[in-house]
């Protein structure tokens, strides 16, 4: 849990588009952005409950989040104008470590959502493979400038050169791929969550060989701990995005 | 008016702040052997309301008394642990081997398990002969006569009731299947509430025993409704999923929702939905 058990209330400060995707720019008020990888909880207007969303960007006084629109509540979240208030609670479960080498981060989709303040944090520019299904949804590679970019037909994964540590967000079959290629690397998964904080046992993934709870355990978990064994997660017309 | 969490809606030890701010801490159903739940996808949200197919996951008694138990112990609020099983001696057995806690709830209603062989009386005289423990009996308002089985659980030897559970449901996805694995799960959150306010007032009526009511309870405004319909205490549950601080929030709610009915303590409230000039029979 984050040091104050409660959701705080953040006022929009702006909100645009990013190519499909949109950018929703909260004041910081007193949250931590926490690491990167780390998500929070964002209420969703007009819904019951929140939304996980991992940090995209944390310019000073702000946090600023990338959401596409694939659902009501990631529709209400875009919907959002300067001045309206949101609940949010974080930062929360585990981000990636930053203590590598030679990293290399790894975006599919949606799955960059993370990376632009994993970047910041990494310092130095580190290289930067994205990949993207549309021209389109690639314009939202401009939030990660001198990234290589890929679009479908080619995809990611044929950008990933041998010696890197890579740090890779994106849909279930992008990270399944990228274990394969990388055994060490460190993966940013999703699943449905209902609180984020460990209550709702809702997200479990198969970790370590036994259903776990993927809120606490990660998001961020190293390659070998998923076995290969997420079949269960989201369908592959909504995968990168379980926020909706 | 107590206010407590529903059971399964908060992991104490991963969540202790939320923990503190409750008059009690009801665990996550105790079952006598380990149980990995069901498989994910486990949660859906709904109209007003989420399902929910988590099937009980749970550490096994054995692992519970010895591990969780303890550490529950450090946390502060005193504990109602929630036990679960497959026929009346498996709920016996897990009851005989709890002490030093405030009250035992027998869950004798999850819709994400097949259910127990054994009615929810023969459960509970079981537990009886079990236990000195305060026993409060967790029903299900899908039974046609709730009223009916809290009269059996009263005459069994539960000392109190907890109403109500989820309520088995399905929710499709964009494909027209069932967006849990599970196939069906519990529906909960507000959608529950009128619901779980008709099975508090006829159970209530029926046998004069302390109520737990829950049901989607968001608001101080809500507690106060259950206090009106006859609950004593009142448990939070999705609503913790939203709002961690949801406890602490909704008791200062509740001394305002008072003032703003007129009465005192929600107890009082019980007289308002009695009083002569608003009385009208609420048909079990």
């Amino acid at each position: 849990m984050p040091s104050s058990a409660s959701p705080s209330t953040h006022r929009v400060t702006g909100s645009e588009p990013v190519g499909p995707y949109t950018l929703l720019r909260l004041e910081r008020g007193g949250l931590d952005p926490g690491n990167p990888g780390q998500f929070f909880m964002l209420e969703a207007p007009g819904r019951l409950l929140p939304r996980p969303f991992s940090l995209c960007l944390a310019p000073p006084g702000e946090l600023a989040f990338l959401v596409d629109p694939i659902g009501p509540g990631t529709e209400a979240l875009c919907g959002l104008g300067t001045g309206d208030e949101i609940a949010v609670l974080g930062p929360l479960g585990c981000g990636y470590r930053l203590d590598v080498d030679r990293p290399l981060l790894v975006g599919g989709g949606i799955g960059i959502a993370p990376l632009p303040y994993l970047a910041e944090k990494l310092g130095g520019s580190p290289p930067v493979v994205l990949g993207f299904r549309t021209e389109e949804h690639a314009e939202a590679a401009a939030l990660l400038p001198g990234a290589e970019v890929a679009v479908d037909p080619v995809v990611v994964t044929e950008l990933i050169g041998p010696g890197f540590d890579v740090m890779a967000c994106g849909p279930e079959p992008m990270l399944h791929a990228v274990a394969a290629l990388c055994p060490t690397a460190q993966l940013a998964w999703e699943a449905p969550m209902a609180c984020g904080y460990g209550a709702c046992y809702g997200c479990v993934v198969e970790i370590d060989g036994a259903l776990k709870r993927l809120c606490l355990e990660g998001p961020v978990l190293d390659a070998h701990r998923l076995n290969g064994h997420v079949r269960y997660l989201v369908p592959a017309e909504s995968a990168g995005a379980v926020s909706r | 008016m107590r206010i407590l969490n529903a059971s399964g809606c908060l992991d104490a030890l991963a969540a202790p702040d939320v923990a503190r701010q409750l008059d009690a801490f009801v665990t996550k159903t105790v079952t006598p052997l380990p149980r990995e739940g069901s498989a994910p996808p486990r949660i859906a949200e709904t109209a007003h309301g989420m399902l929910n197919a988590i099937g009980l996951a749970n550490p096994g008694r054995e692992r519970f008394l010895a591990e969780h138990l303890p550490r529950l112990r450090e946390l502060g609020p005193p504990l109602w642990v929630s036990v679960g099983g497959f026929c009346a001696d498996d709920y016996a057995e897990t009851c005989s081997n709890l002490e030093d806690i405030e009250a035992i709830e027998l869950n004798l209603s999850c819709p994400n398990v097949d259910e127990a062989a054994d009615s929810a009386a023969e459960i509970v005289a079981a537990c009886r002969r079990a236990t000195g423990l305060p026993l409060y009996a967790k029903l299900s308002a899908a039974h046609p006569d709730v009223a009916e089985v809290a009269r059996a659980v009263a005459a069994a030897g539960a000392d109190g009731l907890s109403l109500i559970n989820t309520l088995r449901g399905v929710a499709l996805d964009r494909r027209l299947r069932p967006a849990l694995a599970r196939g069906s799960g519990g529906l909960s959150g507000p959608a529950l509430k009128p619901v779980a306010l008709h099975a508090v007032t006829v159970c209530g009526e029926a046998t004069g025993l302390p109520i737990v009511g829950m049901g989607g309870i968001e608001s101080g405004r809500d507690a106060l409704e259950f206090a009106a319909c006859g609950a004593s205490d009142v448990a939070l549950g999705t609503v913790l999923f939203a709002d961690p601080g949801a406890p602490g929030r909704v008791r200062t709610e509740l001394t305002a929702a008072c003032a703003d009915a007129g009465v005192v303590n929600p107890e009082d409230a019980a007289g308002l939905r009695k009083s002569p000039e608003t009385q009208r029979k609420v048909p079990a």
